[in-house]
């Protein structure tokens, strides 16, 4: 055992170096911060620029009316507005039922092998480059029909929501207390019955946050578009025939040499963002009091991000 | 239950059955349209292996023009790849100070931090290219680049080429800045899961807030924060517009950069740009859907062991150290 | 300081020896909730004592405090004085560090760093004050172990990873871990919950070992422990101080009706 005089002579051995530790926490501390910064900076700048220049653009002409001749800085974005409402409403129709089928499969059959491949490759799924979604939808259905089709732009939008919409239901359905599903089967209810009424009625506001936030993050999607609704000037006009979005006419615009074009880029990108950063504004703030919703965005957080 | 009901189970059509293997189905889509994808890849990308075999993937040339077609997709591998290391080299840094800030700060602080880093996740890749285009690329352009390359350019070979702005230093800090908010919050989680008992071990002997850092929280989730940082290289690998609309957009031999200022292309900038006027009679479009493959390959491969490692870090979280 | 309980208390009353530790009308409170309040204590060098009480009675808040680790709890506060040697531990102008050597603490769940080897353990705070001897690192490595009745188990395997460890192993390595930084006063809190009769008695002879040169603070809700170990013993009960004495008497011959009654095993 150490005497008093061996533990002295250690402690004389410390450096006097809280100081200095000190110091360098300090440093360490102004670094962080600095990455913090680093990245606030853009995103307020991507804002203030897309609202700055886009916001001379926009009009009801703008808004409404087809692009007119290239350069001349007239017409509007009318039918890429009209193509992103038809092609994520369509992709919205195919994706949220498989999505929350197979969130109730997860949630309510899930605890089987079968279910935690499911899970699994369902996270890896999510993390497939979009275009190469669109690919694989160009391969199925414009390849084989020979033109391009709104239903394969849906169709590959649908295939990015569909697991977001099947993660953020199994989350939410599984924050529904056991308690719930027990009283339904004690009144003789079917589970079906009791998923379909009881547990999804719970569950309901963190499913329509999964849903949204999946809406949102479709409504952006560009690369998946290229091979599959093309782009067009026109209106919609049948499921056969190409189709504007706005991601589409961004990327159209923003490569015509005309400071016109560029300016209706802008235009176009305020529209984007003003329904992206809406709908996801919207649901951030209008539920984010509620536990289960935290609980969906923690999910979504980690599994939603970059997008093509 | 069964026995209470069975009587009114007799029917040919139980519903509850019905219910659970419309479940079931919806459930095994994933793997349905997992398994069709890779399959349709391979037969449709046939041709070009056919013609080239692996040399496909170790080839340079790039020329669609009838008669004289020929494709290798080694530069876009390459592009891929710097772009997507450069984006780490940058980005995994800085989302990692971000965790360390948001983990750490009261929550008056952190929670409104971490929704706008959040919200950078939100912005659509079209936005971050158009941004990129017509405000980054300048700046950049003229007070880094530039600098960079008269003080470095002679002596240095990474900064060699002429600065013009749409090259893989430009494309690589936009995508540094995409693949923050999920590298950062997955970060952050695996951060969180860290245990107040390591904190105050490390606190108890004294340590900074740095060193406790570096002493109970960095070694505990290492491996979450390596599957976070991967995660991210995934994101990169995968991510097109922003990259499409920098990177030069330069093809064969060409694309393969010789410094930072040179434009580059990658797997998913070249689909982008050629898939649509590729004819699927040549040769021209099974090299695209080929070139889809091997990303979908490289992406694959990250992402699984992305998964693997943050799950098994937030595992170890639940049953590590505590009797 | 009207409302305050009164704390019966026959110490130090004409004592003139040494105190390591003054807590002074210490206030906590967490949110608005008080969980700890006007409690007055003073810390005798070299000697054991001992704080026990019924769980949720503030006994373990107040012992961390005079670490100063409630600053890491996001809503905790806490008011009146700490001094030691003399000097106030939550005065704004000097940084906790230079108490937090001075102050060993051994927790209630084991908490060695889990990636690191026994020996990087013991030796980590000794690391962060600028020892890189490795001659002197093995010297205090193998005193405190030993001293943490842990030396003869581990000493063929120190680079051992510590999960390896067994629960009350893990626990001894974290004593040696807070002996090693040489602190001169020790906090325990319930340090042999977690641990097994026999590694329980090691602790408690390392216990009266230590008390030759450490000044040491234990919360136990052994009452038993606490007769065996501690000189003093404090009977705190929903955040007051109840009774303050010297161990024998508290135990044989309790002033207050509660700690009659708790020392009696009528509640807790």
């Amino acid at each position: 055992m150490s005497s008093l005089e061996k533990r002295q002579e250690y402690r004389a051995l410390f450096k006097q170096n809280v100081q200095k530790r000190l110091i360098v926490d300090k440093i360490v501390r102004i670094i962080i911060i600095s990455c913090v910064i680093a990245a606030i900076i853009p995103l307020g700048s991507i804002l203030f620029e897309v609202f700055k220049n886009g916001i001379a653009a926009i009009s009801i002409e703008f808004l409404t009316e087809i692009p007119g001749s290239v350069g001349s800085g007239t017409g509007g974005v009318g039918p890429a507005i009209q193509g992103t409402l038809i092609v994520v409403g369509l992709a919205s129709l195919i994706g949220v039922p498989i999505g929350v089928m197979s969130g109730i499969f997860l949630s309510e059959y899930g605890d089987n092998r079968l279910a935690r491949s499911v899970r699994f490759f369902n996270d890896v799924f999510m993390e497939f480059p979009s275009i190469v979604l669109g690919i694989f939808a160009f391969l199925v259905i414009v390849l084989v029909l020979g033109h391009f089709s709104v239903w394969a732009g849906a169709f590959a939008l649908s295939l990015i929501m569909f697991p977001i919409v099947a993660r953020t239901t199994e989350e939410s359905l599984k924050m529904v207390p056991i308690t719930y599903r027990e009283a339904g089967t004690a009144l003789g209810l079917r589970k079906w019955v009791v998923t379909m009424r009881i547990v999804i009625a719970a569950a309901k506001e963190g499913m329509v946050t999964g849903v949204m936030l999946a809406v949102a993050r479709i409504g952006g999607e560009t690369a998946p578009l290229i091979m599959t609704i093309l782009g067009s000037s026109l209106f919609f006009a049948n499921m056969n025939t190409p189709m504007d979005a706005l991601p589409l006419r961004i990327w159209r615009l923003s490569m015509l040499p005309y400071e016109s074009a560029q300016l209706q880029g802008w235009g176009a990108a305020l529209v984007l963002i003003f329904i992206i950063l809406g709908i996801n504004l919207g649901v951030r703030t209008l539920v984010l009091h509620k536990k289960e919703t935290m609980q969906i965005l923690k999910t979504l957080k980690e599994k939603v991000g970059g997008k093509n | 239950m069964e026995k209470v009901f069975s009587k009114k189970n007799d029917r040919k059509f139980d519903p509850d059955k019905i219910f659970k293997m419309g479940a079931v189905v919806a459930g095994c889509f994933v793997l349905v349209v997992i398994v069709l994808l890779v399959f349709q890849l391979i037969t449709q990308s046939y041709p070009i292996w056919e013609e080239n075999g692996l040399s496909f993937i170790i080839g340079t040339d790039w020329n669609a023009a009838d008669g004289r077609e020929s494709f290798g997709a080694l530069p876009y591998i390459v592009g891929t790849l710097v772009t997507s290391a450069l984006a780490m080299a940058i980005g995994v840094p800085l989302s990692i100070g971000i965790a360390m800030f948001i983990s750490d700060a009261p929550k008056k602080i952190g929670a409104p931090l971490g929704f706008l880093v959040e919200l950078l996740a939100a912005v659509p890749s079209i936005i971050y290219g158009l941004w990129g285009l017509y405000v980054f690329r300048e700046f950049f352009m003229n007070s880094v680049e530039k600098p960079l390359h008269n003080t470095f350019g002679d002596s240095i070979w990474l900064f060699s080429g002429t600065p013009f702005g749409l090259d893989i230093f430009t494309a690589s800090i936009i995508l540094a800045i995409m693949i923050i908010p999920t590298v950062s919050s997955v970060a952050r989680e695996v951060m969180k899961a860290v245990p107040q008992q390591q904190k105050e071990a490390a606190y108890m002997l004294g340590a900074t807030k740095w060193e406790m850092f570096k002493l109970a929280i960095f070694p505990y989730s290492k491996t979450g924060l390596i599957g976070a940082s991967i995660l991210g290289l995934g994101r990169a690998v995968g991510e097109t517009m922003a990259v499409t609309m920098l990177i030069g957009n330069a093809t064969g031999l060409n694309a393969i950069p010789g410094s930072l200022f040179d434009p580059s292309q990658t797997m998913s900038s070249i689909i982008a740009n050629e898939f649509v006027e590729a004819s699927p009679a040549g040769l021209h479009l099974p090299a695209l859907i080929g070139v889809a493959l091997v990303l979908l390959g490289i992406a694959m491969v990250i992402n699984v062991i992305a998964h693997l490692l943050v799950t098994r870090m937030l595992k170890v979280k639940e049953g590590a150290i505590n009797t | 300081m009207t409302s305050k309980t009164q704390t019966t208390s026959d110490l130090f009353e004409n004592d003139s020896e040494k105190f390591k530790m003054i807590a002074e009308d210490v206030t906590i409170s967490y949110g608005d909730i008080p969980a700890v309040k006007n409690v007055n204590m003073k810390f005798k060098e070299k000697s054991v004592t001992a704080l026990i009480g019924p769980s949720g009675c503030g006994k373990t808040t107040f012992l961390r405090c005079l670490n100063r680790m409630h600053d890491m709890t996001k809503n905790a506060k806490v008011e009146g004085k700490v001094m030691i040697d003399g000097i106030d531990l939550y005065s704004k102008e000097i940084d906790p560090i230079y108490h937090r050597r001075k102050v060993g603490m051994v927790f209630q769940k084991p908490n060695p760093f889990p990636t690191m080897s026994i020996f990087d353990n013991v030796t980590a705070g000794l690391r962060l004050n600028g020892v890189k001897d490795k001659r002197i690192l093995n010297e205090i490595v193998e005193d405190t172990l030993k001293m943490a009745y842990l030396w003869d188990e581990v000493k063929s395997d120190l680079k051992k990873p510590a999960v390896e460890l067994s629960g009350g192993q893990q626990q001894r390595l974290c004593i040696a871990r807070a002996l090693a930084i040489q602190p001169e006063v020790l906090l325990m809190d319930e340090p042999a919950s977690a641990l097994d009769p026999i590694a329980t008695q090691k602790i408690e002879e390392t216990i009266t070992e230590l008390k030759k040169e450490f000044t040491i603070i234990i919360v136990t809700h052994n009452m038993q422990q606490a007769v065996r170990v501690s000189d003093y013993t404090g009977f705190m009960y929903l955040g007051d101080l109840i009774e303050f004495r010297h161990t024998k008497k508290l135990f044989t011959d309790p002033k207050n009706d509660l700690t009659a009654k708790y020392v009696q095993g009528q509640f807790g």
